[in-house]
């Protein structure tokens, strides 16, 4: 992203930060504005020119679009639920 | 740079996202809104930059079967030489004909 969550630099990556805390998830951010070469190296490992990018578990899920849209849509609960929900049993992977 | 004096010259870069957009995605609807002014001033864009920042709402049969990475690559793709002269943000609304009728 750009900046940190606590002091985002771009509309766009304090919007997706601002979607991923309804969650209360564990939030790991690199600031690729005071990296150039991590911020190179990114684009070029998930083949989108943008920033921020999201990574879920893993996995490039999009920039602040996507994650607005899959907030929306209740995706995000899904794909989040098993870590969001740390503490309570439910039988979902 | 020299300038030169052929129409793509003088198109702005709405007007070149416009045409690309339109004619690879055949798109029943396209909008481009430049909303750089929402962003003068903020890290990485040069003070007498321009056309910076834009959303975009495009409806193209294309995107039928894709998911929204996907969606969103086709139009990056096919904008990567705006991306890469000085385009610096997208904000991507891709939706398919069925998608935007409901």
């Amino acid at each position: 992203m750009k900046g940190y969550p606590d002091a985002p630099r771009c509309g766009f990556s304090a919007l997706a930060v601002k979607v991923l805390q309804q969650y209360g998830v564990p939030i790991s951010a690199r600031d690729i504005l005071s990296d150039l070469k991590l911020k190179e190296t990114v684009k070029a490992y998930s083949n989108w020119p943008t920033f921020p990018q999201i990574f879920i578990k893993g996995e490039f899920v999009g920039g602040s679009d996507i994650i607005l849209s899959m907030h929306q849509k209740g995706e995000l609960k899904e794909l989040l639920g098993d870590i969001a929900q740390k503490g309570e049993e439910n039988g979902s992977s | 740079m020299m300038a030169s004096r052929g129409t793509s010259a003088v198109l702005s870069r709405a007007a070149r996202m416009r045409q690309k957009l339109q004619s690879a995605l055949e798109a029943s609807a396209l909008e481009i809104e430049d909303v750089s002014y929402q962003h003068a001033g903020h890290a990485a864009v040069k003070d007498n930059a321009n056309e910076t920042h834009f959303n975009i709402k495009v409806v193209s049969p294309k995107f039928e079967g894709q998911n929204l990475v996907k969606r969103h690559r086709m139009v990056y793709n096919l904008l990567s030489d705006e991306l890469n002269s000085g385009l610096h943000a997208i904000s991507i609304v891709a939706k398919t004909p069925k998608e935007s009728g409901s």
